[in-house]
Formats: structure tokens, sequence, C-alpha cells
């Protein structure tokens, strides 16, 4: 065997070993409802934040301490809970996403940036905030 | 309907340049491809001179559309959806030019101008390679033009173009029934830019980083031009320049976005594994282990093969990444991707309409392509290099594997998701890839081309590794580098990555003497790789050293959340003039005011203290307003600099409450004694020493006193507040305490004969204002900018001595 090939098995062996432990590493999408039954296991969630509840956040007692309520498409509900600052512009959010783990009928996350905030004005590229604006005060 | 106001005339000017772009890089194209197949040299001649006015016209065209788009936005037409979407009156001419590239179509006219002067360039020094490459070249205009042409081809919209007007975008919004409807008020202004972007750097990072994006076709061209023209290593040479020059500026296009980052937007550092980041490193690793085995050919003729693929798949990922960042398909991933723009097909058709004519040209001349069967040397420069180009394939294969998450999910229909902890996943592969590196850079300049004996070699490596190891143990033994967060595996792979690194710097500054005796002309790769290993060392000590100064040491607040004590506790929240415990340092937040003459933005000054040294300085993170059509704020974080780090912080939270004017006011009291404020009173309870509670942990070695105070407020609620005092280091400390439902601040100010305490009292009329803060410490972290100046130096002068080499081939 050639010495090339030597190195050659050598990389695939460690590509393979290194997308082992890195699918291994990977969470997945679930909705609220398929995350309750993996209780602890680190998980996607995609939803929408539930007005119906208030959002608790006083960072003058605790900047650290977010607490909302989210609905997916589902109509499923969850708690929320976020050690970090509230992410801004919040309230506004079409959609978010959170990385965390459902404990209980909690979904606690861990990591700052376990939540994505989707807004429409983060880029105004978006043809539907567009249209809001133009449609106001007529 | 006749509307009334509107200016028609530039948007039918502009279009009528994009369409003519589009015709004239058309005829570039096909001119340009029949010079390059044309055999007598008097016809190559003729189409070549066709080609050159079609490609010239098509330069003239891109400017002026580019113009045309400027005018528009300068003159607040906001008839036109470009200036109402993106611009606005406030905006000053050079944040004009930065919410063009804002836009999708004016970043995509930024890169079509860059090719414009690329090929230009070509134009006059390619030579016999101009025809081919220039083919190549027309061929991405064309496919650019198409992407700001917007216009309706059986039915699919091709393009988006810069020159449409709002009432043809939103044909069915009610204001255009009216004739004037440019006088309403939303027409009036424009949405304006993002106030995240109005900032210096988005007026000079995007045009670096998209020239770096532009000019990976120019490798690309010739490598394609050479299995084309079956010239399989007549290229490599002249091309050399072209591909330094494509690494070294889209390089610094990626690190002026982290230093973007860093500098001015609150995320907290200077790389994220972000997948917009991520789509723009892969190229770049791509393209520079295609440059390390270009230079092994043109050295050895080892490694054509490979060559071909890296400087082929460099443009391709770059199509790739557009299609990533552009598609939407990031939305769920990524903190800045653009928003789908319903142009998903044109865009994956960009990249396949270069794709398979490079994998099938690659594929069928694959066995053509010269390669030597014999293999290489193991003590030889050129197998080593090999290696470090593959393993930096190899990495970026990882990276954009990873990245590519939601476009694998959309393809086979999982759900697959990086963890919670994203950059981690990142981290614990990239650390084995920069160890692997700084070694490899570091041997592989003692090593020669072909043949080196095994004397020369360790005769001259010793000296550098010993020195290294030296270096490298001091820091390990004194750095205090304990990052213990994932385990004491991945805290050594830092530390051996440290070594790595500091190898990679100094073998690399001691070649240049030991290796080239001091020759700086053609140091150039040498230096280049110091500053690689600079940014490395950098990298490896800020991150694993960084530290969050705003931990919540104060002992309020515990009780509300439970679980705090195994959470981070990153903010801080500090009350208008009232200085707060913060780890090494006190905290004051001193006052807020508004500097810009606009009003938009806000700075609050932060006083910090140093409790060993008593050093002060302040911080003045800032916020900007959101423009027009958004609420919100934008938060802007601030520094204090010193030579070996940096204080870091950025406002996290803020109540704009009224401006507080009142102080403290003191009451000698002893217990059992009652004060009176605005809305009750307050009974003195006891005072105890040292005591040990839900809220305070002293031990009989503590010198403290707590008071407990019962708060009885007209409405006959009852508070409790404990403001403490207490010595430590021969000197006062004060705890206060916040009642907020009475607007209250209690602090113990000093102690007073006849058993009596000072009791501070402080009412606001509203609300005290406060900021939530976040501080972190970035130590060492100009070692990171000081090593991406080193590595562009590096780049600037290996591209100066590529040129000249080649001229004197030539």
């Amino acid at each position: 065997m050639k010495r090339s090939h030597i190195i050659l098995l050598i990389f695939i062996a460690i590509a393979i070993g290194v997308l082992i432990s890195f699918m291994g590493n990977l969470s997945t999408y679930e909705t609220i409802a398929s995350a309750k039954q993996k209780e602890g296991k680190t998980v996607t969630i995609i939803a929408k934040l539930d007005n119906s509840q208030p959002i608790e956040y006083d960072p003058a007692k605790n900047p650290n301490y977010l607490c909302f309520h989210i609905a997916d498409t589902l109509g499923n509900k969850a708690k929320v809970i976020y050690h970090y600052e509230k992410p801004h512009d919040m309230e506004k959010a079409e959609r978010i996403v959170l990385k965390g783990r459902m404990n209980g009928d909690v979904f606690e996350i861990t990591q700052k940036d376990g939540i994505l905030i989707k807004c429409p004005s983060k880029y105004k590229d978006d043809p539907a905030a567009a249209r809001k604006n133009l449609s106001q005060n007529q | 309907m006749d509307y009334i106001g509107e200016h028609l005339l530039p948007g039918q000017l502009g279009h009528f340049f994009v369409v003519l772009s589009l015709v004239a890089s058309l005829v570039a194209f096909v001119s340009n491809f029949k010079s390059s197949q044309a055999i007598d040299p008097n016809l190559q001649w003729q189409w070549k001179k066709l080609a050159r006015i079609a490609f010239g016209i098509d330069v003239l065209a891109v400017f002026s559309v580019f113009a045309t788009v400027y005018y528009i936005v300068y003159h607040h037409r906001f008839e036109y959806n470009f200036a109402w979407e993106h611009s606005n009156l406030a905006l000053s001419p050079k944040f004009l030019l930065a919410c063009i590239w804002e836009a999708q179509e004016g970043s995509f006219l930024l890169w079509t101008m860059w090719h414009c002067v690329l090929g230009i360039i070509l134009i006059f020094r390619a030579g016999k390679w101009e025809a081919p490459v220039m083919t190549i070249m027309s061929f991405v205009q064309i496919c650019l033009a198409t992407m700001i042409l917007g216009i309706y081809f059986f039915g699919a919209k091709v393009g988006n173009s810069p020159f449409l007007l709002v009432r043809h975008l939103f044909t069915d919004a009610p204001i255009f029934q009216r004739a004037d409807y440019l006088s309403i008020p939303q027409m009036q202004d424009g949405q304006g830019l993002n106030a995240l972007l109005q900032n210096y750097w988005m007026v000079i990072h995007p045009p670096v980083l998209f020239l770096g994006f532009a000019s990976t076709i120019v490798p690309f061209a010739y490598a394609f031009a050479g299995l084309w023209k079956k010239d399989y290593s007549g290229w490599t040479r002249v091309a050399l320049p072209w591909t330094l020059f494509s690494a070294c500026v889209l390089g610094t296009g990626i690190m002026m976005g982290a230093a973007w980052a860093y500098e001015s937007l609150s995320f907290g550092g200077y790389w994220a594994w972000d997948p917009v980041e991520n789509a723009s490193l892969v190229p770049w690793l791509v393209l520079v282990a295609g440059l390390h085995t270009q230079v092994i050919f043109n050295a050895t003729g080892h490694s054509l093969r490979a060559t071909y693929l890296f400087l082929l798949l460099g443009f391709i990922l770059i199509l790739y990444s557009t299609f990533l960042t552009r598609s939407g398909v990031l939305g769920d991933t990524s903190v800045h991707a653009f928003v789908d723009s319903g142009m998903n097909i044109q865009l994956m058709l960009f990249i396949f309409v270069f794709l398979i004519p490079a994998a099938i040209v690659y594929i069928s001349r694959y066995k053509s392509i010269p390669h030597i069967d014999k293999e290489e040397n193991t003590y030889s420069r050129e197998f080593w290099m090999f290696i470090g180009s593959l393993v930096i394939f190899l990495s970026s294969i990882f990276v954009i594997i990873a990245t590519s998450l939601p476009v694998i999910n959309k393809i086979t229909g999982t759900k697959w998701s990086t963890g919670d902890d994203s950059e981690f996943a990142y981290n614990r592969i990239e650390i084995f890839i920069a160890i692997i590196l700084g070694l490899l850079t570091g041997i592989t300049q003692y090593l020669k081309y072909k043949q080196t004996s095994k004397e020369y070699f360790f005769k001259k490596i010793w000296l550098p590794a010993l020195i290294s190891v030296i270096i490298a143990s001091l820091i390990s033994i004194f750095g205090k580098i304990q990052y213990d967060k994932y385990g004491g595996g991945f805290l050594i792979a830092i530390h051996l990555g440290l070594f790595c690194a500091i190898f990679s710097v100094v073998a690399n500054a001691g070649y240049i003497w030991a290796g080239l005796k001091g020759k700086w002309k053609a140091a150039g790769a040498s230096i280049a790789h110091v500053g690689f290993g600079l940014m490395l060392v950098g990298i490896l000590i800020s991150s694993s050293k960084k530290q969050v100064l705003s931990y919540n040491t104060t002992g309020i607040n515990i009780n509300f959340d439970p679980s705090a004590k195994q959470n981070p506790l990153e903010n801080i929240t500090l009350l208008k003039n009232v200085q707060t415990d913060m780890g090494r340092y006190w905290a004051t937040y001193v006052s807020n005011d508004s500097l810009n003459e606009s009003g938009t933005t806000t700075y609050f000054k932060i006083h910090m203290q140093d409790k060993r040294s008593k050093e002060e300085f302040n911080l003045y993170p800032f916020l900007i307003k959101a423009t027009k059509g958004q609420q919100g704020f934008a938060f802007n974080p601030s520094k204090h600099h010193y030579w070996d780090r940096d204080i870091f912080s950025y406002i996290s939270a803020v109540d704009n409450g009224e401006n507080d004017t009142t102080s403290f006011k003191s009451h000698p009291v002893s217990v059992h004694d009652t004060v009176f404020y605005s809305k009750g009173y307050m009974i003195l309870d006891k005072i105890e020493a040292n005591p040990n509670n839900s809220r305070y942990h002293f031990t009989s070695q503590d010198t403290a006193i707590v008071a407990n105070i019962r708060i009885i407020s007209r409405d006959s609620l009852q508070y409790n507040a404990m403001p403490a005092l207490f010595i430590k280091n021969n000197q006062s400390n004060f705890i206060t305490d916040t009642v907020f439902t009475q607007n209250l601040v209690l602090g113990i100010g000093s102690l007073l004969p006849d058993h009596k305490i000072e009791l501070r009292v402080k009412e606001s009329s509203d609300m005290i204002p406060f900021v939530a803060l976040k501080v972190y410490e970035f130590p060492h972290i100009n070692i990171l900018w000081l090593g991406t100046l080193i590595m562009i130096i590096g780049f600037v002068m290996s591209i100066v001595r590529r040129i000249r080499t080649r001229l004197t081939v030539a």
C-alpha cells in the first residue's frame, strides 16, 4: 500500500469519527408536545410568543431571569425560563427559536444563544413589514 | 392615473443600463468564447477586440446603474422602493452608501462592480489567457446582471430591480388610489437604515468583503480555462498573485466583520460560528488550501489535481454561501441572514450553472491533469504542505456540513439542529485543527522542497522548538488558563494549541533569519504565518480567559429565582448613583446623556473603580434608537482598552425613568427608632453583627453589621430591607437595599456613638433609574488584531513578490 493511501485512510477515519461525534451532539427540532416526551434532552423548538400570558422580566429585581410563555402551531403551550437578559424586541417576534430542555412543564434555556428572535424588522427586506407600514394611518 | 410629483426618468435610465449591462456582457461572453475557440490569429484578434468593447460597455453600464441608484437615494426619491425601504432623510452620505449595500440588489451591484474592475485589470494583464478567462468573467457578469434585472420571463420573476416604484411593489395598498400619494406622510420619508448598521464599519466592511467574494472568480476562471484549453499547467504561475490577492482580501473582509462584531455590536465577541460568518469563512479556507497546493505545484510539480479542485470549489462555495445567506434558509439558525426574497430558484441556478460545467471538465480531464507518480519524500516541504492543505480543506468541509444542517433538513426531511451550545460544537473540533496547523506551519518552513537532510532539519528546528516550549510553559504555568467549563480534555487541548500557535510564530519569525538569511523581500509567507500564529494565540488566550465581570455578587434578589445557583448571573443591575459591588470593581451608573444632534443616541456613563488598585475609569455603552417604522433600540458596547486586555460592556436592559436628582438623606437612628418618608414610615428593628441568613453569609471573622428595617407604607403593607456595612481589607463596604414599590433605597452610612447608626434614605419621585449591565474582560485580544494585520502584510508582500517574479519570467 502506498503511503498516500494510508494517509487517506487515516483522514477518512478521522473524518468519520468527527462526523459521528458531531451527529451525537446534535439536537432535533421538536414541537412542544414531543419535547415534553423527551424531558431532560436538549431540543430545539420553533414557536410563537403566547401573548395571552405576560412576559415576566424585571431587570431592577433580577436582570438574569426571564419567564415567558410560548405556543406552537399545534396549539400547545409551555412556560419558558431563560437566565439571561431579555432579548430586544422580543414582543415583536414573529417566531422564536429556542434551544433548551423540558423540565416538567417548564422549558429551561441555559445558554445565552439559546434564544433566536426572528423579527420582521431585523432585516427590512421583508415585504410584510413594509406593507403593514404602508397601510398604517389611512 | 397620472401621479403627481413622481420622477420616472432616473428609473427608466437605470433600468436601461441594467438591460444594457446584460446585453453587453452577453456579447462579451460570446466574443470571448469565439476568440478562445478561434484558431486563426486574425480571427482571434477580431473577436477579442469586439469582446473588449462589449466588456467596456458593460463596465460603463454597471457604473451608471450604481450612479443612478445613488442619485435616487441621495435625492430622496421615495417613489422608488429602494429609497423608501432602505434610506431616509436623516442619513448622511456615507450611510447612503451603506444603505445601498445593505439591500440585496445593492450588494449584487457592489459585487458586479468589483468584477468590472478586476475584468479591466485582466484585459491589460492576462495576455494569452485573456479570452478564456474573460469568457468566464463575462458569464458571471451575465448572471449578476440578471439578479438586478427584475423582469418577468415566461411568468418567472428574474432578479429584483432596484428601480421598482413603491406602488409597483404594493399595488393593492389603498394609498395608491390617490394621485398625490407622495404627499402622504409615510411617503415623505423612507424606512431608513437599521440602527445597528449605522456604523462606519457598514461603510467599509461590505466593499472589502465583496471584493474578496468577487476576486475568487479569477483563480476559478484560470483553473477552468486551464482545463478547458487543455493547457493544464500554463496558468499556475501567472494566476498565483490572484489567488494570493483573493485569499488576502477575503480574509481581510472576514476579519473586518469580526472586528465590527466585536467593536460595535453587542454580540459579546468577535466570532460566534454563526452560519453567515461560516459561509464566508469556508470559501476562504478552501482558497487558502488551494493557494498552498498551487505553490507546491509551482515548486515541485506535485498537487496540481488538488489545486484544480480547491480553486474551482472556492468560487462554487462563494456561490453556495450567497445562496445560504440570501435564500432565507438560515432563518432559524442565524442572527443575521437575509430573509427570503423570492429568488431562491435563481440563486440555486447561479450555483449549478458553474458547478455543473466545472464538475464536468474536472472529472473528464482529471486523468489528463499532469501528476507525478513518485510519492513525495517524507522529509520534503511539499509533503507536509499538502497534508496541511488537506487538513484545512477537511476542516472547511466540517464547518460547511454543520452550517448546512437547515439545507440538509430540507432535502432529506430530517429535523437536525445543533445542540444548545453550538459554539462548542465547532470549537472542540477546530481546536485540533489549530494544533495541527500551528505545528505544520512551523515545521514546514524548515523543510526544503524535494528532499531535506535530517541533520539540516533538526539542526535548524531545535532552537525554535525549545524557545516555544519555554514560552508556552511559562504561559501555561503563570497564565492562569483554567478554562474548565468543558472538562480537562479540552483544557489540555487549549494548552497544546497554545504551544503549537506559539511554535508557529517563533519558527516562522526565526526562519526569516535562519532560512532566508534576512531576505525580507522573500519573507511574505513567513510573515503571513507569523500573523496566523499570532491570531491563533490571540483567539486561544482571549477566549479561554474571557471572563464575565458583571457576575451578580450583591446578594440582592437571589431568592427571586430558585434555580439561580446553577445558572450564570451575567447581568448586574446598577441603580443610578448607587455604588454597586461587581467582583473586582465598584460600579456606579452615573448619568445618561444624549450626545448626538438628532437625539437618537443615548450614552450611559458607568463609573468603574478597581477595588484593589483604586484605578478609575468610565465606560460609555450606548443605545441607538431604531429608525422610523421600528421600535426599540440597538444596544452598543463600550470598551476600556488596556494593552493587555479590554474591559467590554454593554447595556442589557434599561429603565428610562425620569432623571433622578434626589440624593440620600441621613438620619441618625438607634434600634426601634422611626423614620418617616413620603409614603409611610420605617422602623429599625434591630442591628445584627455578622448575621448568617438567607441574604448574607457572614462569619465570625467578618466585621459586618446589618440593619433590619421594617417599612410600613400608607396602605399598611409591610416590607423588609437589610442594608449592610462591612469592613474588608481595612475598607468600608456598603450594600444598599432597595424597596422598589416604595421607590426607596436604604443604606447604612456609618456607625455613630450611643449605638446609633447613620441610616441613609433615598426617595425618588419616580422609580429609581437603573441599567442592567453586562461586563466582560477579554484578555490579550489585541494579539488577535495584531496577528490579523501582520498576516495581511505578509499576504501583500507575497503578492508583490509573485507579481515581480512573474514579470521576470514573462
